[in-house]
């Protein structure tokens, strides 16, 4: 069976500087994946290099068994991959419900035309109320995304980049910079619309780890120095080693 | 702006997909107005002068809308319209030329897609190349490109007529129902049947997949690569549109003026015009354009009769709408008619007409000042006495200096109280809206 995403001796190196060395990870179809490790270890990279922002400079990545490294971003999304950014990344000019429906225009077939009225491509428009329903924002469908508070943002990042109906999604920290409350709410909100699909999150949250992840892949220097359940991880020596001799858990505070 | 936007939806409690019913009727009123306003105002304004300006406006809405594609919708800053609008213009002389020849089988009613054509046919080839970039790369690009155009276009005079232009007569073929296009306002209403054409297509195409993701691109080009768009396909071939309308405009233009000069229809100055007055008028709103077109025809052939002075005139207002308004004139209104919709307009009665009056004094004591030194600069062998709405100034007395002056102080010092005045009562405004707002999303 083929992978839902596969990444072999996957590399990067930024002028002399090694920034991803020889990444190999195999995930599942289903699977919910976090990576974790410290600051600069290169989980932004990574997520960077599977999602085509960067190209590697060695090693394949494969998406449902097809090499997908090197390709544009917009190529890769369409072949089923999508994320979200850790700084929020959305259209602020647009109302919420314009975001989403952007977001769902692709993959509904709707290109490049400028033959058609939005207003008439009914299947867009269902699609669209619905993610605005899923996503809670019913009462804000039709404010600018610049207007929103900021949770509502991190909400409609989500949005946009579910709404394509992409089977592998990337979040990259999708509860930075939230409340406690918040993050509670939102890991539901996550785990909700992401149902059935492989989910990737970057997290420093530990909570939020433990909250939506089967298996935990802990990025050190580059490289992956273990990929397990999380129980499995915490008990991890070489885990532990890297965290500076403490608690994977406390690492939480740190960021 | 949005908050009115989310006004209708605050009431709804299951969120019904939108279709534009409600919306309609106003649409349908907004758009017969725009058709009885091009089909009467010929008859209102009948001086042969309000004929021509009125021509112009026609072709200028469809060539700043064209632009404001680019500029409002799609975050491109071009410096190169004019080579669009141009070409479209030389390729419908040449045609017009041909036709008039019986070499070719068009009809003068059908030249202005011709020019778009052309237009289209150069955006397609130079688009190919300034699209790849966005920001300040396209925008060196298209400036780069145009003026490789405006001066290959001296080097083919065949083509391009040299400095003397292309000229052309639009009378030619057999008159259909007595329409030969011979008379300015027969020209007029075809302009204007291609100006409401033009403007429809151009504000549908702002409902359109491809519009919408010309918006996604302005806001946030990094985003629209992560969910299945290509940025340069969607700014490629919007822009292809762009040239087409561009063309349109130009073609409408040489059938105008029945001439087409390559020194003064391509180059910089004429892009920058377009720039200018798209944004005067208002590039945030899909009809500020079209403002800005009536501003360009009555600032180029009203306030150019006027005063040698208008182009410096033209840059002070440009400065003061950027530092202050830089939604343009169409922000300024839509500003007002939110605070009319709100029923807060009854108290700026009073403070608009202050603003009015004072900066009137102002901008006559800053006028006098300004013609009293051009006339002595240019003008000093016509003897002192400089003529200015109808006043005699006289530059060599010191009482003419002095009472400009003080029009000038006096009428900054009074509108400056005003202003304050204003502002206070503008922020009270927008506050109680506020509140308003708030309470019916609560309610």
């Amino acid at each position: 069976m083929t992978h839902a995403l596969e990444l072999k001796s996957l590399t990067k190196t930024f002028g002399k500087t090694e920034i991803i060395r020889g990444i190999d990870l195999a995930i599942d179809a289903g699977d919910r994946i976090a990576i974790i490790g410290p600051n600069g270890a290169g989980k932004s990279t990574l997520f960077n290099l599977i999602s085509g922002r960067l190209s590697p400079t060695a090693g394949e990545v494969l998406l449902h068994g097809q090499r997908i490294d090197g390709k544009r971003p917009f190529e890769i999304n369409r072949m089923g991959l999508s994320r979200s950014f850790q700084i929020t990344n959305i259209f602020p000019k647009l109302s919420v419900f314009e975001n989403l429906r952007c977001g769902v225009l692709w993959s509904l077939g709707a290109g490049y035309t400028f033959l058609r009225f939005l207003s008439k491509m009914h299947d867009a428009n269902e699609r669209t109320e619905e993610l605005v329903r899923q996503v809670g924002l019913e009462k804000k469908r039709n404010v600018l995304a610049v207007n929103l508070t900021y949770a509502e943002q991190r909400a409609l990042e989500i949005g946009v980049t579910i709404a394509g109906g992409a089977s592998v999604i990337l979040l990259d920290e999708p509860t930075a910079g939230m409340s406690k409350t918040e993050t509670s709410h939102f890991i539901a909100l996550i785990k909700q619309v992401t149902v059935g699909k492989t989910l990737l999150t970057v997290e420093h949250d530990m909570g939020v780890v433990f909250g939506l992840a089967d298996k935990i892949a802990v990025v050190v220097y580059g490289e992956i120095i273990a990929f397990d359940t999380p129980a499995a991880v915490r008990a991890n020596a070489r885990v532990q080693e890297a965290y500076l001799g403490s608690s994977v858990a406390d690492a939480q505070g740190g960021h | 702006m949005s908050t009115i936007a989310t006004k209708p939806a605050a009431h709804e409690t299951v969120v019904q997909p939108r279709s534009a019913k409600p919306l309609n009727v106003g649409r349908i009123a907004i758009w017969s107005a725009f058709a009885l306003a091009l089909i009467v105002a010929p008859l209102i304004f009948t001086s042969s002068l309000a004929l021509t300006m009125l021509s112009q406006i026609g072709y200028l809405i469809i060539i700043c809308l064209s632009y404001n594609m680019l500029l409002g919708q799609g975050g491109m800053l071009s410096f190169g319209h004019a080579v669009y609008v141009g070409l479209g213009s030389f390729i419908a002389i040449h045609t017009m030329n041909l036709a008039a020849k019986g070499s070719l089988p068009v009809p003068l009613v059908l030249i202005p897609l011709v020019g778009g054509l052309g237009g289209m046919f150069f955006a397609v080839l130079f688009g190919y190349v300034s699209t790849k970039k966005s920001g300040t790369t396209f925008a060196m690009i298209t400036l780069g490109l145009g003026e490789l155009v405006a001066a290959m276009a001296l080097m083919f005079p065949t083509f391009f007529g040299g400095e003397g232009g292309i000229t052309t007569n639009r009378v030619y073929g057999t008159p259909l129902f007595g329409i030969n296009f011979g008379a300015q306002n027969q020209v007029y209403y075809l302009i204007a049947v291609y100006c409401f054409v033009c403007t429809g297509l151009m504000f549908a195409f702002t409902g359109t997949p491809l519009g919408r993701m010309l918006n996604a691109v302005r806001d946030n080009p990094e985003r629209v690569e992560f969910i299945g768009y290509s940025t340069q396909r969607v700014r490629y071939f919007s822009f292809i549109i762009a040239g087409f309308f561009a063309g349109i405009g130009g073609g409408l233009a040489a059938i105008n003026f029945e001439i087409v000069n390559a020194v003064d229809s391509l180059n910089g100055l004429r892009s920058g015009g377009y720039l200018l007055f798209t944004f005067l008028g208002g590039a945030t709103f899909f009809f500020g354009p079209m403002i800005g077109a009536v501003l360009l025809v009555f600032a180029s052939v009203l306030l150019s009769e006027l005063s040698k002075a208008w182009l410096l005139y033209l840059g002070l207002v440009f400065l003061l709408m950027v530092m202050f308004a830089p939604g343009g004139v169409a922000s300024l209104i839509m500003m007002n008619v939110r605070v009319a919709l709100f029923g807060k307009f009854n108290r700026f009665y009073a403070l608009y007409a202050g603003l009015i009056v004072t900066a009137a004094i102002m901008v006559a004591g800053a006028a006098a000042i300004v013609e009293m030194i051009y006339h002595m600069q240019l003008n000093a062998a016509l003897g002192p006495t400089v003529r200015l709405a109808g006043f005699e100034l006289d530059t060599s007395s010191p009482k003419s200096w002095l009472i400009a002056a003080g029009l000038l102080i006096v009428g900054l010092a009074l509108f400056e109280l005003v202003r304050r005045r204003y502002v206070q009562v503008w922020g009270k405004a927008q506050e109680e809206i506020e509140f308003e707002i708030k309470r019916r999303e609560t309610a």
